[in-house]
């Protein structure tokens, strides 16, 4: 069975490092926090201007002055720091922060990214994200593998305008991980239950099939 | 002491006219210049050009500018979450340049720094980057942004005090410190305004040397787009 938005995440968290500084974007990612592998410590940055960025507040502790980049009222764990804007960007330009989790419409199988405008009907503006992707080291891609319609979101070349080139390196989907290399999406894990051919049907970007595929580990 | 206390949001903007380009901090509604925006309102100035990292809600922050159609153009890296906004946009009445949110906080920063121009990699490769000289520096590619040029900076802070020092509170700071630096003229509104010697030195965020004028806000909403809560 494919996996929801929580399963993506939680895969995903198996990606934390122990000392890693991370940005979670807006959506799936911020889902990520919740499921922080024990026995490792990680620090969330939020692009306007908190490191330590802690759990959402009880009805009691909402403050006006303390939100993340998604606007969402949160709270600020022991150790945590505010700065300005620039030094936020700072950090991130800097590459003080060692993981980048961010949501997509499109990823191309050379590592590009799609996810900010669609021509004529969205035009939200690139918030971060432009800056995220040019500047990170570890970009990890958390988003669904088709479309509402239906259409791959894992293409040969993005149709929509570019939020990055060559940037993203793995991406986890409701059906898979998948890494970028040279030669395309290389499908390292499957979602529990999901085929080969089911993923082969849902890609549209060329999709390398080395050996047997293991199985996600979620536990 | 050099005078900078006003009495009110009205006498701080004064000198505002037509065509003016303005920053204005916050984040979404954090740390917004609140008062300074319904003075604005009143003032009926038009065709101001307006540079802020969001744009209101629709009947708040600037959403209150757009409702009176006092904004020619809008420079912000992120727009929603404002149904008038994007009406006005799609129909043309509304000038809009989207720009990526650390270029647009270090084109604040440089401004006020005395920097007119910096390479940065984000926008490489997209439609950011069209028109702009590109340059290789450790083998990557970086794009040439230009520092603003701002009339008035409205900034708005926790504390402040009549040399004009101001502390932050939490993440509101965000683009406040930035466009404080960049203003021709800065209008700082605050919370608690209080005499010099009260704020500690090794606490100021932004040394009032970046501030013309200060003033107490009449009164705070400080409305919360995304109240989000969790159980005991």
């Amino acid at each position: 069975m494919a996996l929801d938005k929580n399963g993506i995440a939680q895969r995903i968290a198996q990606e934390l490092e122990d000392g890693y500084y991370v940005n979670l974007g807006i959506g799936i990612p911020t889902l990520v926090a919740n499921y922080i592998p024990k026995g490792i410590s990680v620090e969330f940055q939020s692009e306007n201007g908190i490191l330590g960025m802690g759990p959402f507040p009880y009805e009691d502790e909402v403050d006006a002055d303390l939100i993340n980049a998604g606007k969402q009222t949160i709270t600020a764990m022991p150790g945590a720091a505010f700065f300005d804007s620039a030094m936020s960007f700072a950090m991130i330009r800097g590459q003080h922060v060692q993981l980048t989790v961010l949501g997509a419409m499109e990823v191309s199988e050379s590592g590009d990214i799609a996810n900010w405008k669609i021509p004529g009907k969205m035009v939200k503006g690139m918030g971060g994200a432009m800056d995220l992707v040019a500047s990170a080291d570890n970009i990890i891609v958390a988003m669904m593998h088709t479309n509402r319609a239906g259409q791959s979101k894992l293409l040969k070349a993005c149709s929509l305008p570019l939020t990055g080139v060559a940037c993203v390196k793995k991406v986890v989907t409701d059906l898979a991980l998948l890494e970028i290399t040279e030669r395309g999406f290389e499908l390292k894990e499957l979602a529990p239950g999901v085929t080969v051919e089911q993923v082969k049907n849902a890609t549209e970007g060329t999709l390398i099939v080395d050996g047997d595929i293991p199985e996600m580990q979620l536990s | 002491m050099i005078k900078k206390v006003v009495k009110n949001a009205e006498i701080a903007i004064k000198g505002i006219e037509d065509n003016m380009t303005l920053m204005l901090g916050g984040f979404g509604l954090s740390g917004i210049p609140e008062n300074s925006i319904a003075a604005l309102r009143k003032s009926a100035a038009t065709n101001l050009t307006c540079i802020s990292n969001n744009a209101g809600v629709d009947d708040f922050g600037l959403g209150l500018l757009l409702q009176t159609r006092q904004i020619k153009k809008m420079i912000s890296s992120y727009v929603g979450e404002n149904d008038l906004f994007e009406k006005l946009m799609l129909s043309g009445e509304l000038e809009v340049d989207l720009i990526p949110q650390g270029s647009l906080a270090e084109r604040c920063r440089a401004a006020g720094a005395g920097i007119p121009a910096f390479f940065t990699p984000a926008g490489y490769g997209t439609e950011v980057a069209e028109g702009k000289e590109v340059r290789e520096f450790n083998g990557k590619p970086h794009i040439l942004e230009h520092a603003f040029n701002a009339d008035f900076a409205f900034v708005k802070a926790w504390k402040g005090d009549e040399a004009g020092n101001l502390i932050f509170k939490g993440t509101s700071r965000n683009f406040n410190p930035l466009m404080a630096m960049a203003g021709k003229i800065t209008v700082a509104e605050v919370e608690e305004l209080v005499p010099a010697g009260e704020l500690n030195p090794n606490e100021v965020h932004t040394p009032g040397i970046f501030v013309q004028r200060i003033f107490k806000g009449a009164h705070y909403e400080k409305r919360i787009e995304q109240r989000t809560v969790r159980q005991r």
